[in-house]
């Protein structure tokens, strides 16, 4: 117990916790929000990778050639299947959340949400599909 | 079972101490007890200089909101069988200024809801001769569940964005507005929309969900701030292409 009282400006005696900056370790759900959220960093990864080889792409088949060998290089290798397991994550955490903020209602009932979460992944491995299915067609 | 458990609870006595410590209780574990009885039978029987509050003891009123073992829950429904060995530790509210022990200052909250207008707003009201503003069950539905809330606070104590921006009108406040916003007989969404449309409204909050987990009610309240987020982003478009459309 110490002598002396601890005052703040507007409410004299209150006392007001500060937030600790491991608040996001505190509970599973904090910690897999902030990983929710820092993993976005990888769908920008991806983004500018396309960028990345869209550019190659127009400076002809040499440039191309150059760009796919670097992919091959180890360092690419490691990063992109960091990358693509965090997308992974990003994915499913977002698809599960999805329900909660698209309320679909039929005939005057709320579908349930592993209907609308669904609809999400079956879009997700439709378009995946139709993707793979043009890059063999080749 | 053993016959007691401990409790450590937050002492907080501004004119003796700076910050909070913890006091710990040996008290009757017995299985039809909640914390809320283990605290009553602390202030009747051991120390009754401990100060909580608390009405209705059966999870209507939402006063005894506090941190049970870390997570925001109606003390009157956290029973002590359920948080074996023990000790429970039981805390303020999290993010709230504590006033004394384990009694927080909830203006903050109290201003919040104030802001968004939580009440049946008509453009015009019809005369008391034509009667009651009738609803069909499908349009109670609509907003029935966010209706649920009971003003616990518990949203508030479990959203770390709350916590580091303490402007954030808030879980609960923004529920209630969207209560009103799909109710049939009012006509005010608009208004809300402006209201939470702003910096400190829907848009500071990053979607954690744990308001919704700890919600005794099951309100939803991180639903309804997502679905309120499609509301605004829909009514933006509809601005941007339709300009003379959203007056």
């Amino acid at each position: 117990m110490s002598a002396e009282a601890h005052y703040t400006p507007y409410h004299p005696k209150w006392y007001r916790r500060r937030v600790s900056v491991w608040w996001w370790l505190q509970n599973r759900s904090y910690t897999t929000f902030v990983l929710r959220e820092l993993t976005s960093v990888s769908v920008a990864f991806f983004a500018v990778l396309s960028l990345w080889q869209l550019r190659t792409l127009v400076q002809g088949p040499e440039a191309y050639a150059h760009f796919l060998a670097r992919l091959r290089t180890p360092l690419f290798l490691v990063l992109n299947s960091m990358a693509f397991l965090f997308v992974l994550f990003h994915t499913v955490t977002w698809f599960n959340l999805a329900p909660k903020a698209i309320v679909v209602r039929l005939q005057g009932r709320r579908v349930p949400d592993w209907v609308v979460a669904g609809l999400n992944y079956l879009a997700c491995v439709l378009l995946s599909g139709a993707v793979i299915w043009i890059l063999r067609g080749r | 079972m053993p016959s007691t458990v401990t409790l450590a609870v937050t002492r907080y006595r501004p004119e003796q101490e700076a910050e909070p410590t913890l006091q710990t209780y040996e008290v009757p574990l017995r299985r039809d007890w909640v914390v809320l009885d283990a605290l009553n039978y602390i202030k009747d029987r051991l120390d009754g200089s401990l100060s909580f509050r608390w009405s209705c003891r059966m999870g209507v009123c939402g006063s005894c909101g506090m941190m049970v073992n870390g997570s925001p829950k109606l003390t009157c429904a956290a029973f002590l069988s359920d948080h074996p060995p023990g000790p429970i530790r039981v805390e303020p509210l999290h993010y709230f200024p504590v006033i004394r022990d384990l009694v927080v200052d909830t203006t903050d909250f109290m201003q919040k809801l104030k802001k968004v207008k939580p009440w049946v707003i008509r453009k015009e009201e019809k005369p008391l001769e034509e009667g009651e503003y009738l609803q069909t069950p499908e349009q109670l539905d609509a907003y029935k569940q966010f209706s649920m809330c009971i003003n616990c606070m518990l949203c508030y104590a479990a959203c770390p964005i709350y916590g580091l921006e303490p402007s954030f009108i808030g879980p609960a406040a923004i529920a209630l507005a969207q209560r009103y916003n799909l109710d049939s007989r009012d006509e005010a969404a608009r208004e809300r929309l402006a209201i939470l449309s702003q910096d400190d409204g829907i848009w500071q909050c990053t979607f954690v969900g744990e308001c919704t987990k700890v919600c005794p009610k099951h309100v939803d309240p991180a639903g309804a701030i997502q679905q309120y987020k499609l509301t605004a982003a829909a009514h933006w478009f509809k601005s941007l292409v339709l300009p003379w459309g959203t007056k």
